[in-house]
């Protein structure tokens, strides 16, 4: 079996199976959440773009219904919610405007509010590389749940 | 919802954006043109209309390194502006303007400085034909500069919009100087509710 690379998109989801790998492409202010059970090698990765949905958008755009959304795709695999581990990436503030508007200042909202969500969830995050500003590239491997970020200014760090 | 006016623009109002770019880039092309004393030319504006998610891709390379300026246009129909340029369109743009050496990998403030006065210049131009064809009174906010990733740029540009839409509306012009290969791509973003507004200044009944 060769293992293949599954991209997703801003704004969208992808689950998968030991051993492919999911990988998102360019988070500034967005974060990428990863949810793992490694007692079934499943694991789901998650590209946000903005905290809260109050305008019944399309779920996968928002950290609060997007990691639930997730999850429930995940557990439709046979994954177990209490056995998942959470990594999570991005949050970049990659523009320094100084504006009325907080718009620019999302990526530090969008990791505060992962956090909470995921707390309330009982998901633990193991792994977090967010912040500073620049934009990042996650890779998931399913087969061990290790995640790398690459990134035009920085090392390649794994989480 | 407020997606649907991005999905059921018709060819008419869709040719009034294009026209919009047209005007708009147009005196941008001037403006360039004047700023470097050269000739600077630009492609037919397009309007791209696409599931937010295939934004990042829009120049075709997600992960090529850019500089990116961004601008945001406040007042009766808030946008953003962003303008972005690859490694060798910046170092020889630059280096038109600062008469200099430039490495992409190294710029300084000064030169930073430089790509975002373009910036300015370019979309102060593009908006001012804006206003006169909405009879608006918009103005933008300094320029900032980001140099990384595209689809990080261009992701990070499309927060204001996202937080009332699922799909995008861009209005996509390049820039070209043929002799030294400089090419810009730039983009006029509004916001979901800016949309119908400037159909409307522009004669449209949208009901």
């Amino acid at each position: 079996m060769t293992d293949s690379s599954i991209k997703v998109k801003m704004a969208e989801y992808g689950v998968a199976e030991s051993p492919d790998q999911l990988v998102t492409i360019g988070l500034g202010s967005c974060v990428g959440i990863t949810l793992y059970d490694k007692y079934k090698k499943i694991g789901g990765m998650v590209h946000i773009m903005l905290p809260e949905n109050r305008k019944g958008l399309k779920p996968a755009k928002y950290a609060d219904t997007g990691i639930p959304l997730l999850i429930e795709e995940l557990e439709k695999l046979g994954a177990k919610k209490n056995h998942m581990i959470a990594k999570i990436a991005g949050g970049a503030k990659m523009f320094s405007v100084t504006s009325k508007d907080s718009s620019l200042n999302v990526g530090e909202r969008n990791v505060i509010k992962v956090k909470e969500v995921l707390k309330d969830l009982g998901i633990r995050i193991i792994g977090e590389d967010t912040g500073a500003n620049y934009g990042r590239t996650m890779k998931f491997f399913t087969d061990n749940g290790s995640v790398l970020i690459t990134s035009h200014k920085t090392d390649d760090k794994e989480l | 919802m407020t997606d649907d006016i991005f999905r059921d623009l018709n060819e008419m109002q869709k040719d009034a954006l294009r026209e919009i770019g047209n005007i708009g880039a147009g005196n941008a092309a001037t403006a360039f043109s004047q700023f470097l004393n050269r000739k600077i030319d630009m492609t037919v504006p397009s309007v791209e209309i696409m599931p937010i998610s295939d934004v990042p891709e829009i120049t075709g390379n997600i992960e090529e390194i850019v500089a990116g300026i961004l601008l945001e246009v406040m007042g009766e129909a808030p946008a953003s502006i962003l303008f972005m340029m690859d490694k060798d369109s910046v170092e020889k743009l630059v280096g038109l303007v600062t008469d200099q050496n430039v490495d992409f990998e190294e710029l300084d403030a000064m030169e930073i400085s430089a790509i975002k006065e373009i910036g300015n210049i370019i979309s102060g131009s593009y908006l001012n034909a804006l206003n006169k064809m909405t009879n608006y009174n918009m103005i933008q906010s300094v320029p900032e500069c980001a140099i990384d990733m595209a689809g990080a740029i261009l992701s990070s540009s499309m927060i204001p919009l996202s937080k009332s839409s699922d799909y995008a509306l861009l209005i996509k012009t390049q820039f070209i100087d043929g002799k030294e290969k400089i090419e810009g791509y730039f983009f006029l973003i509004p916001e979901a509710g800016s949309l119908k507004k400037i159909l409307e200044a522009l004669g449209f009944d949208l009901g």
